[in-house]
């Protein structure tokens, strides 16, 4: 049994078919790959993990429970976190505060420790407010901890996004497109960081992108979907020599 | 131990301010002291759900009237019983307890209306919320019109005149406190993450229609608690005097002050409550003006008089981005 | 029976004024996403601009006071209350969007006028304090004050509480604070049929409401600009980009939806003779819960939205519930949404994540 199971999941919206008859299995410590060109399905699949929809059949397990009737909010306490295609950070919020809300779902205070501001409230606070440093840090961001999340440069927020995610102490972890928008130098250093991170803190990630360079220099797994449906699984070696795939990215012209 | 000295200090000077504030500035300037008193309450507690939350409630008014009729009810028909159980106070004591009591309920009832009001409404879109929290306080308002318990359309009159300047702001401290320091904990984060990105709030766990619910509830409550210490102090309570040009008020206060911030909302009360009551003798053409001032501070100064500006310092809390 | 189909006949001709009424709000919110707060309130001035024009004696005595009178004044009452919709699009809504000029000089103006008319009560004294505002306005643009662009939904909303402040205010100083009785512009006949008594101006408010709907409905599904509205009510900046001239679409929108709630405002004061300056604040939100009943931002949906909530409301009155007359139209409101959030007509959304 896997950490993330996916089986036989159908999605429909109206008349179209955004993913069909999908399985996918993850195991602790994989880095998976989720790849296929524009409009495959990805960010749908996605959203079926992370429960923002439901699927129409099939079910998805993480860590042995089936979780594919789940809120997201239940879905991210039972330990999955993510980020988003276009970015989705909490504006108003500090670099630090962006951080320190991930830990409201593990939080021990209580409305009347908040309203009276109880010594409990304030170990708490100090704690997470450690913690968030600790990570910042890791991801190279203490030094703007105090600025707004929407002033730092594009790629600090896409590297804000993850160190969020990370400090809701996941098992798995989604990174959809993470390095979209960044150069190739940018790039290849955020990656070093996803597999940095996924051995430092033990989890399991799950990636998407559609740009194949990315996603075959860090993966170990990789599984290529168009239409919504499986066309290849394997490692970067097997995928980049499949017919399917070469077909699938190069339209078939 | 600190905290505890600071309250005794501000309970004396409130007290002190009590025994002497009538007679320096006058019975007509005490009164307007006291409604201002009550607007920050009512505009500090709405600031939470409309500013920090982000959530659009224009029903405010229904809130404060459930609290204000609750607490003169309690006060009125349990009075005499309450007064008996506790005759070993002083007169002065005695009406603290009735008060507290009466408040208690207050906060109690409003609370109860606004998960009523909240667990239902506010899985809605905001424009709905809007609309659902307007219809909501005119239904509150139809209903005690039908009330004769409560004396329906002729008004609720008799009730006992318990609340002043003390309690007042004795009150107003509380909720300004409460409030900044909810919004400094967990919950505070989480309700502007709510505002700022729900389905981002989501994703990291936070029960988005638990958080909204929550900051609704104990808004209300507070704004019935206001309601409370409104009607101990008139003494009659009319259900005119919570129609929805009264939520409009409340949010023109929060608005002119800076949306999300409670200096705003504390300067927004003051300002509105002066000019609507030094307005009040003069002819429509000054509320007119005072509607197109509110229209060109939000064209021309959206994000309010204050803006981001705070009194405390810096810790982490901005003003909602548009 | 009988008295079920009188009430039936009322409630029909009430629910289509709330349905002229709706159109207009829906058709803005369909356009900007946003609750036309001041809407009840241009229903209130097309009333006061039916009752100017049929006490002009101009107009009594050239168009005479038969049905050629009742249509003039009707019909101007709508152009004069489409042209209030336009200003209130352009200077409160319009700046928010696109950096209107001439905002500050407008608001400016009219704060001058009332200046001047509380310094001395004459024309002239008006007219100069208007002019003061307006050179004021102008001179503080000249130096650079230009609204903040923005798209925040409640500014808007705030925004459009403002104008409705406007309008009420400026109408109790404007119109007086005291009730005034809308002249029989037609006369009434009462037909009997059977146990029924039918009153001919109900007929004819529910004949008009028919036609303008009609005419409506014509009018956005076959012509050019129809189409162009809805274009821009599906997508704003998707139908900018194709070329549609979407500031025109969403003053035209206004103007029409302006024409629809002074054409309401007539008709409802053919039955209800007595009006005042407040008298918009209620059928304005009721006619936003039908709006939302029959699924905003959908034409068909706010005609039968209002029909339900006219209906539900006389047929509380007539058996006996009247004390809760107002709280019905909520109470409704809050049963659909709870029931189907997207109103009857309306399609749910899904958000893209």
């Amino acid at each position: 049994m896997g950490i993330l199971d996916i089986k036989a999941c159908t999605k429909r919206f109206g008349g179209l078919v955004a993913v069909k008859d999908l399985n996918m299995a993850l195991q602790p410590g994989d880095l998976y790959g989720l790849i296929g060109p524009n409009g495959a399905g990805k960010t749908t699949i996605f959203n079926l993990i992370t429960g923002v929809y439901a699927p129409d059949e099939g079910s998805i397990e993480l860590d042995g429970t089936a979780i594919h009737r789940w809120k997201p909010a239940a879905i991210a306490r039972l330990g999955m976190s993510r980020t988003f295609q276009n970015i989705r950070l909490f504006q108003s919020m500090t670099v630090l505060e962006n951080v320190k809300l991930a830990r409201h779902m593990r939080k021990k205070q209580g409305l009347f420790d908040a309203i009276v501001r109880t010594e409990k409230l304030k170990e708490e606070e100090k704690e997470v407010e450690h913690d968030a440093y600790e990570l910042l840090k890791i991801f190279n961001l203490d030094t703007r901890a105090h600025e707004l999340a929407s002033n730092l440069p594009y790629g600090s927020q896409r590297r804000l996004e993850i160190t969020r995610a990370l400090a809701t102490k996941p098992k798995v972890l989604l990174l959809d497109e993470p390095a979209a928008g960044m150069n190739p130098q940018e790039a290849r250093e955020l990656m070093r960081l996803i597999q940095w991170s996924r051995d430092q803190f033990q989890i399991t990630i799950l990636l998407v992108e559609h740009n194949m360079q990315v996603v075959m220099g860090v993966c170990e797994k990789i599984q290529v979907v168009d239409y919504g449906e499986t066309i290849a699984l394997g490692s970067p070696r097997e995928i980049q020599g499949d017919p399917k795939v070469i077909e699938a990215y190069l339209g078939g012209a | 131990m600190r905290k505890w000295i600071y309250w005794l200090v501000a309970i004396a000077a409130l007290a002190g301010l009590q025994a002497s504030l009538k007679g320096l500035i006058g019975a007509y300037n005490y009164q307007i002291v006291i409604l201002v008193g009550i607007n920050i309450i009512l505009a500090v507690s709405l600031n939470l759900i409309n500013g920090v939350t982000g959530q659009f409630s224009i029903g405010h008014a229904g809130f404060y009237a459930v609290g204000a009729y609750a607490s003169a009810s309690v006060v009125f028909y349990g009075g005499p019983s309450i007064r008996a159980a506790v005759a070993f106070l002083p007169a002065m004591a005695q009406d603290g307890v009735l008060l507290l009591m009466g408040s208690f309920a207050a906060a109690i009832t409003a609370g109860l209306a606004g998960l009523a009001v909240g667990i239902p409404s506010l899985r809605l879109r905001g424009d709905y919320l809007a609309i659902v929290t307007l219809g909501f306080g005119e239904i509150i308002r139809v209903l005690i019109l039908n009330l004769d318990v409560i004396g329906g359309s002729r008004g609720f009159s008799g009730i006992p005149q318990l609340s002043n300047f003390f309690w007042v702001y004795l009150a107003v401290l509380i909720t300004i406190i409460s409030i900044h320091n909810l919004v400094h904990s967990s919950y505070g984060r989480a309700f502007v993450s709510v505002r700022d990105d729900e389905i981002a709030a989501e994703a990291m766990g936070v029960d988005t229609t638990r958080i909204k619910v929550m900051s609704f509830v104990i808004s209300s409550m507070f704004a019935g608690i206001a309601g409370s210490l409104f009607g101990h102090y008139t003494m009659y309570l009319h259900p005119n005097s919570f129609l929805f040009t009264t939520s409009f008020n409340i949010i023109i206060m929060i608005v002119i002050g800076g949306l999300g911030s409670i200096e705003g909302a504390v300067l927004g009360a003051i300002l509105i409550t002066i000019i609507l009551e030094v307005f009040r003798e003069f002819g429509a053409m000054r509320l007119v003006n005072f509607s197109i001032l509110l229209v060109l501070i939000m064209l021309y100064r959206p994000q309010g008089l204050l803006g981001t500006w705070t009194l405390f310092k810096k810790r982490d809390r901005a003003a909602p981005a548009n | 029976m009988a008295t079920f189909l009188q009430q039936l006949i009322n409630g029909i001709s009430q629910g289509s004024a709330y349905a002229l009424i709706a159109l207009g709000y829906t058709m803005v919110y369909g356009v900007l996403r946003l609750i036309n707060f001041a809407h009840g309130d241009v229903y209130m001035f097309g009333a006061y601009m039916g009752f100017y024009l049929a006490n002009n004696k101009w107009i009594q005595s050239n168009v005479g006071t038969s049905t050629a009178g009742a249509v003039v004044v009707m019909v101007g009452a709508m152009a004069l209350s489409a042209g209030l919709g336009i200003v209130i699009e352009r200077f409160a809504y319009r700046p928010g969007r696109s950096g209107a000029r001439f905002t500050l000089a407008f608001w400016l103006g009219i704060v001058g006028a009332g200046i001047g008319h509380l310094v001395h009560p004459s024309l002239i004294s008006l007219a100069i304090g208007a002019l003061g505002g307006i050179l004021v306005g102008v001179i503080l643009e000249q130096t650079g004050l230009r609204p903040v662009r923005q798209n925040s939904r409640l500014s808007l909303l705030i925004i459009a509480i403002g104008v409705s402040l406007v309008l009420e205010n400026g109408g109790q100083q404007v119109f007086g604070v005291d009730p005034k009785f809308f002249p029989q512009i037609i006369s009434t006949t009462l037909w009997h049929v059977g146990e029924l008594t039918i009153d001919s101006q109900k007929v004819i408010v529910l004949a008009v409401s028919i036609l303008l709907m009609l005419l409506l409905n014509l009018f956005v599904k076959y012509t050019r600009t129809g189409k162009a509205m809805r274009a821009v009510s599906f997508n704003l900046d998707a139908a900018r980009l194709m070329g549609i001239n979407t500031d025109r679409i969403i003053a035209l929108t206004f103007a029409i939806g302006s024409a629809l709630a002074a054409a309401g405002g007539i008709l409802v004061s053919l039955l209800y003779p007595k009006i005042d300056p407040l008298m918009g604040i209620m059928p304005g939100l009721k006619a936003f819960v039908a709006a939302v009943l029959g699924g905003i931002g959908n034409i068909t949906g706010a005609m039968l939205g209002g029909l339900i909530v006219g209906m539900a409301e006389v047929m509380a009155v007539g058996y006996g519930q009247s004390t809760y007359r107002d709280a019905i139209a909520f109470i409704i409101l809050i049963l659909i949404l709870l029931l189907k959030p997207a109103g009857i007509m309306g399609k749910g959304v899904v958000e893209k994540v």
